[in-house]
C-alpha cells in the first residue's frame, strides 16, 4: 500500500466565547492510494473538522495548532511527501481543486441557482482542464481540413497553442476577457460542455444533454448530489472527500449514490475519504475505517476486521448499539452522552462511559498500538503506555 | 452546577451577556442619569407654579436670550424662559412621550399582530391590507395630518404617533409568529389541548418578544425626536412648555448669532439639543446591546 | 387483538395558493386515501421516502390537523362506542377526553420543547390541561414521570438547553405519556440523536410500551430501526399505503416492488455476503401531480400497461398481508428472476 495522504498528530482548537473547543486531539490517519477510507463517529466528534484541517479550510475561530498533513501526490516524491500545513495559501487553492475534491452534505450550497447545470460543470472543466482541452481543440482544428479564413483563424490557433502550453498565460487571460475578442474561446467552451455532458451521463443520469440545460431547482436532491459529484470529478482528483454526501438523501436515492461511489472507485478516482455516521454506509463502501470519538481516533482497521473483531470498547459498544438486519435480543445502549469538547474528560475521553475503564484511563491518553493486520487501536486494554507528546 | 434557581441563573446570564457589551454600559449609565433627573425634577428645579410644573418660569419677556449666569445657570432662552428648568422638566416630558407612544402602540401592535399572525385567514389579510396602505404614507406626513385634524398640542402629538407606530410592531411580531407557529413545541402544545390563547401567551409571545423589546428601546428615542420635530414646526407643545423640542423651537431665531459673533447664543440650542441627542443615544445603545445579547445564533449550546 | 384505530380513505390535501387574490391554484395531495388498521398494543412502523406523507398521517390521526376527507374511527379503551374523530372540533376532542389519550413525540427534541420553559412546567402542561391536580399531587406525578423515563429529581428545575439530546427526548417522552395516553405517534424519535443514544431511547420506548400498554405508530425512514421495534410495517409511497404486513413477513416475503427496492437499499452494518441492489431510476414524483394509475409506475421495474391506466387497490392475503400492486402474485418470482434476491 502506498500512502496518499497522512496526518500526524493533528490538533485543532476552536477559540469560542464558551471556551476552547478541543475538536481534534492528535489525530493520525493514513489514506492509501486506491482505497476508500471511512471516517465514522457520532455527531460532533470532529470528523468534519479533521478533513477541513487537512484541507486547511477551518472556519474562524478555529486553528490548526499542531501536527502535520503529509501528501504524497507526486510519485517521484514518494518518501518525503509535502507537509500541507507548511504550504502557501496559493498552493493549497491550486491543490483543492486539482488533486483533492470535496463534496458536502448539502448539494444546494455547492450549486449556483442561476447557472445551468451544464455551464456549472463546464466551468469546473475550464478551470482545471484548460490546458488539456486546448490541446484537444488544437488537434481537432488540425484534423479539420478546410483552412479557416486568414487573420482570425491564425489568431485563434495561436491562442489555443499558447493555452495548451500555459493556460495561465497573461495574453490568454487578457484576450479571454476582452469583449468580442474573447469569442475565440467558443470552441474551448464547446469542448468543456461536451465533456460535461459526457461526465453527467457517466454518473447515471438519463438524457444528459437535456439535464445540462436545466437549472438546479429543476432537479431533485439525488440528481443535484450527482451534479456536485460531477463537478468534483471534473478535475480527475487523486482524492475525493465526501462529507456526509448521502446523509440527507432517501434510502433509494442513497443507494444510487453509494453505488455510484463504488463504481467510481473502481474506474475513476484513486481514493475516497468518506465521512459518515452511518455504519451501514461504511460497511458497504469502505476498505478501511477509522472510528472517532470526541476528537480522537480510537481505532483504525480494515472494514471486515472492524466489523468482525472490533477491539476498542467504544467501537464494540457502537456496533452493539446499532440495529442489525438479523438482530436478536435487545440493543445494548451506551450509557451517558457524548462529552462536551470545551471541557472534555481527562485521559481517555471515553472513560466515563467505558465499561472497562481503569485508573490510568482517567489520567492519561493511551498510546496507539498496532495489533498487526493493519489494525491500530488507542486503548489501555492493549498497552500500558500513555501517549507521548501532544497528549491531553 | 450551582444550586440557584434556574430562572435566577438565566437572568444572571442574560444580564451578563447584555453588560459584556460596552455600549450597554454607556447606554444604561445615560439612562440612569436621565431617570434620576426625571425623578428628582421637583428637587433639582422646584416648580414655580405648583399646579402646572411643566410651565417654564420666565422673568421678563425680552426676546433676546441671556447667557448662563448666577441666576440661570444654563442661561435663558428667547422669552426669558429658564433653560435649566426647561431641560430638567423636559426630561420628564421626554419619558412621557416615549413611554406613552411605545406602550400604547406596542400593546396594540403586538396584540393585533399576534392574533392575526397566529390565526391567519381573512383577518390577517384584511389587517395586512390596512397596514400596507399605512406604509405607503410617510410617517411625518401622516403624523402631521392627524395632528392638524385633532388640533395642536403635545397630547395630540403623542396620540398621533401611537396611531402610526403600531404598524411597526404588527409587522415585527407577525413575522416572528409566522415562524414560531409551525414550530414543534407549539404543535406539541396543541396536541396537549392547550387553548389558543394560552399557546400565544405561554409559548409564542415569550419567544417572539425580543425583537419587540429591541424595537421598543429604539423607539423610545426616535419618538422623542419626532415629537421634538413636531414641536419645532409648531404642532406640538405650547410655548413655554418644558419640552426639549419646544425649547429648540424657541431658539429657532437664535441658532446663528449676530455676524460678528455667530456662536453667541449657543446655549439656547446646544443644551436642549444635546439632551435630545443623548437621550436618543442612550436608547439606541441599549437597543443595540439587547440585539447582540438576544441574538439566537450566539446562544450557548 | 382488538382494533384501536381504523383509518378509512383518509385524505389530506394542502391548498397551494397563488395569484393576486391568493386563491387555490392546486393542491398537494399529501395523503390520498389511506386505509389502515392499528391494533391495540402493537407498534406499527410507517416507512417511506421523504415527502410521502408519513408525518402527515401521524398528525392526522392524533388530529393535530384536520384531514380533508375520510374517517378515523377510534375504539376507546374504556369500552365506549367507537367514534369518528376525523371531523370532531378541538373543543369536542377535549370534552370527550380524547385529547389526552392520543399523543405524539416529535423528531427533534431541540425544537419540540419550549426553550423558555422549565422542565417542570413542560411536563406539567398536559397535566394541567387534562386534569385538575393540586400542586403537591402534580409534583409527585412529574417526579414519577421523570423516573419512568430515566431522569431524576435533579432535572426537575432545569431548562431544556441544559440537557443533552437524548435527555431532551426523554423529557419529550415524559410529556407525551403524562396524560395516560393509549396511542403515541413517534415521528422519527431517534433520527436527531447520536447513534449511541438512539439505542437508549429505543429501549426506553420499548419498555414503556409494555409497562403502560401503549400502542405506537412509529414513523421513520430508517428501516433497521423500525425492524427492531415494530411488529407490523406499513410502507407508504406518495400519499398511499402500498403494503402492510408483519415485520418478519415484510422483510422476508415482500410483494410490492417498492418495498423490495427499499429493503435492498438499506446500508447494512455488516460485512459479508451482500445481495444485489434494486436500483430505482429517477426520483419520487411530486405529490402536486401524482402519476395516474399506479403511482409507482414511473419508477417500477416491472411496470405493465395495466399499471398506467388502473390504480391497484390494497388486497389482502390470507395472513393479513396487504399489497396494492397488479402483479402482487408473481412479484416474488419476478424479483428473483430479475435481481436474484
Ligand atoms: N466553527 C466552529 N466554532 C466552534 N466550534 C466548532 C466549529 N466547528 C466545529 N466546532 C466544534 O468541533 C467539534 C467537531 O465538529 P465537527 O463538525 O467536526 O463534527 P462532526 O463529527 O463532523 O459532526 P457531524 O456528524 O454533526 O457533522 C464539535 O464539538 C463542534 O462543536
Ligand atoms: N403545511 C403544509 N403545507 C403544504 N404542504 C405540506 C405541508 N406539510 C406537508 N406538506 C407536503 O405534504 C407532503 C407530505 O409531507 P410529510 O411531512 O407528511 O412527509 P414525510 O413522509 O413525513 O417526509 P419526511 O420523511 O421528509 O419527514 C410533502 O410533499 C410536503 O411537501
Ligand atoms: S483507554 Fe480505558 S477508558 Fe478508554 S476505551 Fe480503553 S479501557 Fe476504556
Ligand atoms: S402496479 Fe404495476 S407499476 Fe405499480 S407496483 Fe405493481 S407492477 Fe409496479
Ligand atoms: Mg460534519
Ligand atoms: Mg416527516
Amino acid at each position: 500500500m502506498t500512502p496518499l495522504i497522512r496526518t500526524e498528530n493533528l490538533v485543532t482548537n476552536f477559540y469560542t466565547y464558551e471556551g476552547v473547543v478541543r475538536a481534534l486531539n492528535g489525530v493520525s490517519l493514513v489514506v492509501d492510494h486506491g482505497t476508500t477510507f471511512g471516517l465514522v463517529g457520532e455527531s460532533g466528534c470532529g470528523k468534519s473538522v479533521a478533513v477541513r484541517s487537512m484541507m486547511r479550510i477551518i472556519q474562524e475561530p478555529g486553528r490548526v495548532e499542531g501536527g502535520r498533513v503529509v501528501a504524497f501526490f507526486d510519485p517521484r516524491d514518494k518518501r518525503r511527501g509535502i507537509d500541507l500545513l507548511q504550504q502557501s495559501e496559493a498552493y493549497m487553492e491550486h491543490l483543492r481543486g486539482d488533486q483533492i475534491s470535496m463534496i458536502f452534505q448539502e448539494p444546494n450550497a455547492a450549486l449556483n441557482p442561476i447557472m445551468s447545470i451544464g455551464d456549472q460543470v463546464a466551468e469546473s472543466f475550464l478551470f482545471h482542464k484548460k490546458k488539456e482541452m486546448a490541446a484537444a481543440v488544437l488537434a481537432a482544428m488540425d484534423r479539420e481540413n478546410g483552412r479557416p479564413p486568414w487573420p482570425l483563424g491564425a489568431f485563434q490557433r495561436a491562442l489555443y497553442a499558447r493555452t495548451a502550453v500555459s493556460p495561465r498565460d497573461p495574453l490568454v487571460a487578457l484576450t479571454g476577457r476582452l469583449p468580442l475578442v474573447r469569442r475565440w474561446q467558443m470552441r474551448l467552451r464547446r469542448e468543456a460542455l461536451r465533456r460535461s455532458v459526457e461526465i453527467i451521463g457517466k454518473l447515471g443520469i438519463p438524457n444528459p444533454e437535456a439535464v445540462a440545460r436545466l437549472y438546479p431547482h429543476n432537479l431533485s436532491g439525488g440528481m443535484k448530489q450527482r451534479i456536485v459529484i460531477a463537478i468534483a470529478l471534473a478535475c480527475s482528483p487523486l482524492l475525493l472527500i465526501a462529507d456526509e454526501a448521502t446523509s440527507n438523501l432517501d434510502v433509494t436515492i442513497q443507494a444510487q449514490i453509494l453505488d455510484l461511489l463504488r463504481h467510481l472507485k473502481e474506474t475513476e478516482i484513486a481514493s475516497i475519504l468518506l465521512i459518515t455516521h452511518d455504519l451501514g454506509v461504511v460497511a458497504e463502501t469502505c476498505d478501511r475505517v477509522g472510528v472517532m470519538y470526541a476528537g480522537n481516533l480510537c481505532e483504525v482497521a480494515n472494514v471486515t476486521d472492524l466489523f468482525n473483531a472490533p477491539r476498542h470498547p467504544y467501537t464494540r459498544a457502537l456496533l452493539e448499539a446499532v440495529p442489525r438486519l438479523h438482530q436478536d435480543g435487545p440493543l445494548r445502549s451506551i450509557e451517558g452522552a457524548v462529552p462536551n469538547l470545551v471541557n472534555p474528560p481527562a485521559g481517555c475521553r471515553f472513560h466515563p462511559r467505558c465499561p472497562e475503564a481503569r485508573a490510568i484511563c482517567r489520567k492519561h491518553f493511551p498510546e496507539t498500538v498496532h495489533l498487526g493486520g493493519d489494525h491500530s487501536v488507542a486503548c489501555y486494554l492493549y498497552t500500558d503506555r500513555p501517549r507521548g507528546e501532544g497528549a491531553a | 452546577m450551582d444550586n440557584t434557581h434556574p430562572r435566577l441563573r438565566e437572568l444572571k446570564y442574560t444580564l451578563y451577556r447584555i453588560f459584556r457589551n460596552p455600549s450597554a454600559i454607556i447606554g444604561f449609565t445615560l439612562l440612569v442619569f436621565f431617570i434620576g433627573v426625571a425623578v428628582l425634577a421637583p428637587v433639582l428645579a422646584p416648580p414655580k407654579y405648583a399646579h402646572n410644573p411643566y410651565q417654564m418660569p420666565h422673568k421678563g419677556f425680552s426676546p433676546t436670550p441671556k447667557p448662563p449666569s448666577e441666576k440661570a445657570i444654563f442661561g435663558t432662552t428667547s422669552g426669558q424662559y429658564d433653560i435649566y428648568y426647561g431641560v430638567v422638566w423636559g426630561t420628564r416630558t421626554a419619558f412621557k412621550i416615549g413611554l406613552f407612544v411605545v406602550v400604547i402602540s406596542g400593546l396594540f401592535g403586538v396584540g393585533l399582530g399576534a392574533v392575526s399572525g397566529y390565526y391567519g385567514g381573512w383577518l390577517d389579510e384584511a389587517l395586512m391590507r390596512v397596514t400596507d396602505i399605512m406604509w405607503a404614507i410617510p410617517t411625518l406626513v401622516l403624523a402631521m395630518a392627524i395632528v392638524v385634524a385633532f388640533g395642536r398640542g403635545l397630547d395630540k402629538v403623542m396620540i398621533a404617533l401611537a396611531l402610526i407606530q403600531w404598524r411597526w410592531y404588527v409587522r415585527v411580531i407577525r413575522s416572528e409568529i409566522l415562524t414560531l407557529r409551525d414550530q414543534d413545541f407549539v404543535q406539541a402544545a396543541r396536541v396537549m389541548g392547550v387553548s389558543d390563547f394560552k399557546i400565544i401567551r405561554r409559548h409564542i409571545l415569550p419567544n417572539a418578544i425580543y425583537p419587540v423589546l429591541i424595537m421598543a428601546s429604539m423607539d423610545m428615542g426616535s419618538m422623542v425626536i419626532t415629537a421634538s420635530f413636531m414641536s419645532f414646526v409648531g404642532l406640538g407643545s405650547p410655548k413655554g412648555y418644558a419640552d426639549w423640542g419646544q425649547m429648540v423651537a424657541l431658539a429657532r431665531n437664535y441658532i446663528v448669532g449676530p455676524p460678528d459673533d455667530p456662536l453667541r447664543f449657543w446655549y439656547t440650542i446646544a443644551i436642549p439639543g444635546a439632551c435630545i441627542i443623548l437621550f436618543v443615544l442612550a436608547w439606541n445603545l441599549i437597543g443595540d446591546a439587547l440585539r447582540d445579547a438576544f441574538d439566537p445564533k450566539l446562544r450557548r449550546r | 387483538m382488538s382494533t384501536l384505530l381504523q383509518l378509512r380513505g383518509l385524505q389530506k390535501h394542502y391548498p397551494v395558493r397563488g395569484g393576486v387574490f391568493r386563491h387555490q391554484v392546486a393542491s398537494v395531495k399529501a395523503l390520498d386515501g389511506i386505509d389502515l388498521d392499528i391494533h391495540r398494543g402493537e407498534c406499527l412502523g410507517l416507512v417511506g421516502e421523504s415527502g410521502c406523507g408519513k408525518t402527515t398521517t401521524g398528525k392526522a390521526i392524533i388530529r393535530l390537523h384536520r384531514p380533508t376527507g375520510g374517517k378515523i374511527i377510534y375504539h376507546r379503551g374504556n369500552g365506549g362506542a367507537p367514534v369518528d374523530i376525523a371531523g370532531l372540533p378541538a373543543s369536542a376532542l377535549k370534552r370527550e377526553r380524547i385529547r389526552g389519550r392520543l399523543q405524539m413525540v416529535f423528531q427533534d427534541p431541540t425544537t419540540s420543547l419550549n426553550p423558555r420553559m422549565l422542565v417542570k412546567n413542560i411536563i406539567a402542561e398536559p397535566l394541567r390541561e387534562q386534569s385538575s391536580m393540586g400542586s403537591r399531587e402534580l409534583e409527585t406525578r412529574i417526579l414519577e414521570l421523570l423516573s419512568m423515563v430515566g431522569l431524576t429529581k435533579d432535572h426537575y428545575l432545569r431548562y431544556p438547553h441544559e440537557f443533552s439530546g437524548g435527555q431532551r427526548q426523554r423529557i419529550a417522552v415524559a410529556r407525551a405519556i403524562a396524560t395516560h395516553p393509549e396511542f403515541l405517534v413517534l415521528d422519527e424519535p431517534t433520527s436527531a440523536l447520536d447513534v449511541s443514544v438512539q439505542a437508549q431511547i429505543l429501549n426506553l420506548l420499548h419498555t414503556l410500551r409494555e409497562k403502560l400498554e401503549l400502542t405506537y405508530l412509529f414513523v421513520t425512514h430508517h428501516l433497521l430501526v423500525v425492524k427492531y421495534i415494530s411488529n407490523r410495517l406499513a410502507v407508504m409511497y406518495l400519499g398511499k399505503v402500498v403494503e402492510i404486513a408483519s415485520t418478519a413477513v415484510l422483510f422476508n416475503r415482500a410483494r410490492h416492488p417498492y418495498t423490495h427496492a427499499l429493503l435492498s437499499g438499506i446500508p447494512i452494518p455488516d460485512t459479508g455476503r451482500r445481495s444485489r441492489r434494486i436500483l430505482l431510476q429517477g426520483d419520487v414524483p411530486s405529490p402536486l401531480n401524482p402519476p395516474t394509475g399506479c403511482r409507482f409506475h414511473t419508477r417500477c421495474p416491472f411496470v405493465i400497461d395495466r399499471c398506467r391506466a388502473e390504480e391497484p387497490v390494497l388486497k389482502t392475503f390470507s395472513d393479513g398481508h396487504r399489497v396494492a400492486c397488479h402483479r402482487r402474485d408473481e412479484m416474488e418470482r419476478l424479483v428473483r428472476d430479475r435481481f436474484g434476491r
